[in-house]
């Protein structure tokens, strides 16, 4: 028998994982970010770097947020086709960010695109982002990843004629050169090929959520040219100016080759919660 | 070069600076993002006076997460934001206010001239907001809350906050361009 899963759980599980990404980095970031330091030879990378693991130290003592910029929520749910919810999960993930942005607390961010009025908890029309996938099982998975705008926005989309294959590299590189230091370097750069307009978007997004050391050939070829442009930590030079390259891929139109770039910043902030489950 | 200095900001105190030195402030900040940006240019357009100093201050491109505790507001944590998104604003500011520094991350675009003998721009290390938190010793007055916490005008006694490296010195010397242009060249290598 499944075990149910009830709202309050719900709630109080949200609360905990948004406060656990947003004062603590997953542990494979911060080695990326350390390897990163004890390589870099220039002093004012290695100081930038220096100072984000000073940082990253004291959000985790002090148990406030590592950067101001607590995001834009995003929620990644991985719902079992047999777990029993007789309530409304959107209910419940809308109550643990209100909480969590009172008690953490969080900056509100959430604001209207044109009037720019501040709902003041991190709700609004469309926000969080609540992304549902449907999986086998009796339990529900949340993961949270507060995206912070700095990275967003530099973020960016190709709609690429099927036989520009060999200008995905180029698309990728330009979009870092083009970020330069203003999406807080080093990055992870989250690409999606393939699918369509959104998907491509989409499958980038997801790609974040990989571990930081797990690349293959392609991802790591990647890693080296956008580290050979020598953009560095904050944009000031150096050696890394990216920790982590991820692909994703999905089946497109015969007519299409999109691609999407989403770059993150070194706060690589997620974390995740499995609730339910059989007895 | 290292210079630890206070703020009302002379000329004379940051004409000495050059791109890649480090500073350290004490003093009182202004924290300004795109809304406060165009706020202070609208008043100035409709001849109203700004409810605070701008005269040799030095203004923090932060939208910082505060708390308020039983009436009065502390800083939770307080980094840079995206400095670029202010670019625009920047000169048409300097001509009507004596800004000596902006505190930011990532560089901004096309103001080295704007600042040339006026102003510089100091870089602090994105995201860390804790960091930051640890140099700011008071919260001295919020304007424009109407504007959100971020986009607030936040008021803000620091000490010692840094370290911060000029990116862009009153001399027409932009470290951020230099990375840029050296990075563009490494592409078309790569090409």
């Amino acid at each position: 028998m499944p075990n149910p899963i009830d709202h309050d759980t719900v709630v109080s599980a949200v609360v905990d994982i948004l406060e656990e990404a947003q004062t603590r980095l997953p542990q494979d970031v911060i080695n990326s970010i350390k390897k990163a330091a004890s390589e870099e030879t220039f002093s004012v990378a290695k100081e930038q770097l220096e100072a984000i693991l000073k940082n990253i130290e004291i959000a985790g003592n002090r148990k406030v947020p590592i950067c101001q910029d607590t995001g834009i929520l995003i929620f990644f749910v991985e719902l079992g086709r047999k777990a029993l919810l007789d309530f409304s999960l959107e209910d419940a993930i809308l109550k643990g960010v209100k909480i969590a942005t009172r008690n953490i607390p969080l900056r509100p961010n959430a604001v209207d695109p044109l009037s720019r009025r501040n709902s003041g908890d991190n709700t609004g029309c469309g926000i969080p982002d609540i992304k549902y996938e449907l999986t086998e099982g009796s339990s529900i998975k949340i993961t949270v990843a507060p995206k912070g705008a700095g990275s967003e926005n530099m973020s960016a989309i190709k709609m690429l004629n099927p036989t520009e294959k060999d200008r995905i590299r180029n698309f990728v590189l330009e979009t870092v050169l083009n970020a330069g230091g203003k999406p807080c370097p080093p990055i992870i750069v989250g690409v999606g090929i393939g699918g369509s307009f959104d998907k491509a978007a989409r499958l980038a997004k997801s790609a974040l959520l990989e571990k930081t050391d797990d690349m293959n050939k392609e991802e790591l070829s990647l890693l080296e040219d956008i580290n050979s442009l020598g953009i560095g930590p904050m944009g000031l030079g150096g050696k890394t100016t990216a920790l982590a390259v991820h692909i994703k891929t999905a089946y497109c139109h015969t007519a299409s080759l999109p691609v999407a770039v989403n770059i993150q910043c070194w706060a690589n902030r997620h974390a995740s919660i499995t609730l339910g489950g059989d007895e | 070069m290292e210079y630890r200095l206070t703020i009302p900001l002379k000329k004379e105190d940051i004409n000495k600076l050059n791109a890649g030195d480090i500073v350290y402030l004490t003093g009182t900040v202004f924290t300004a993002r795109d809304e406060a940006h165009a706020r202070i240019l609208e008043m100035a357009e409709e001849n109203k006076e700004l409810p605070f100093d701008l005269e040799g201050s030095v203004i923090y491109h932060c939208g910082p997460l505060m708390r308020e505790n039983k009436g009065k507001w502390e800083v939770v944590a307080a980094g840079p934001t995206t400095s670029a998104r202010m670019s625009k604003m920047t000169p048409n500011l300097l001509e009507i206010h004596e800004v000596r520094a902006f505190v930011g991350k990532g560089g901004m675009d096309d103001v080295a001239h704007a600042l040339k003998n006026k102003a510089v721009y100091l870089a602090f290390t994105g995201g860390c907001a804790a960091l930051a938190a640890i140099s700011i010793e008071k919260v001295i007055a919020v304007h424009w809350l109407d504007l959100g916490m971020p986009e607030a005008v936040w008021e803000l006694g620091v000490k010692d906050f840094g370290p911060l490296v000029v990116g862009i010195d009153s001399h027409n010397s932009d470290l951020f361009l230099e990375v840029s242009k050296k990075a563009k060249e490494a592409y078309s290598k790569l090409e």
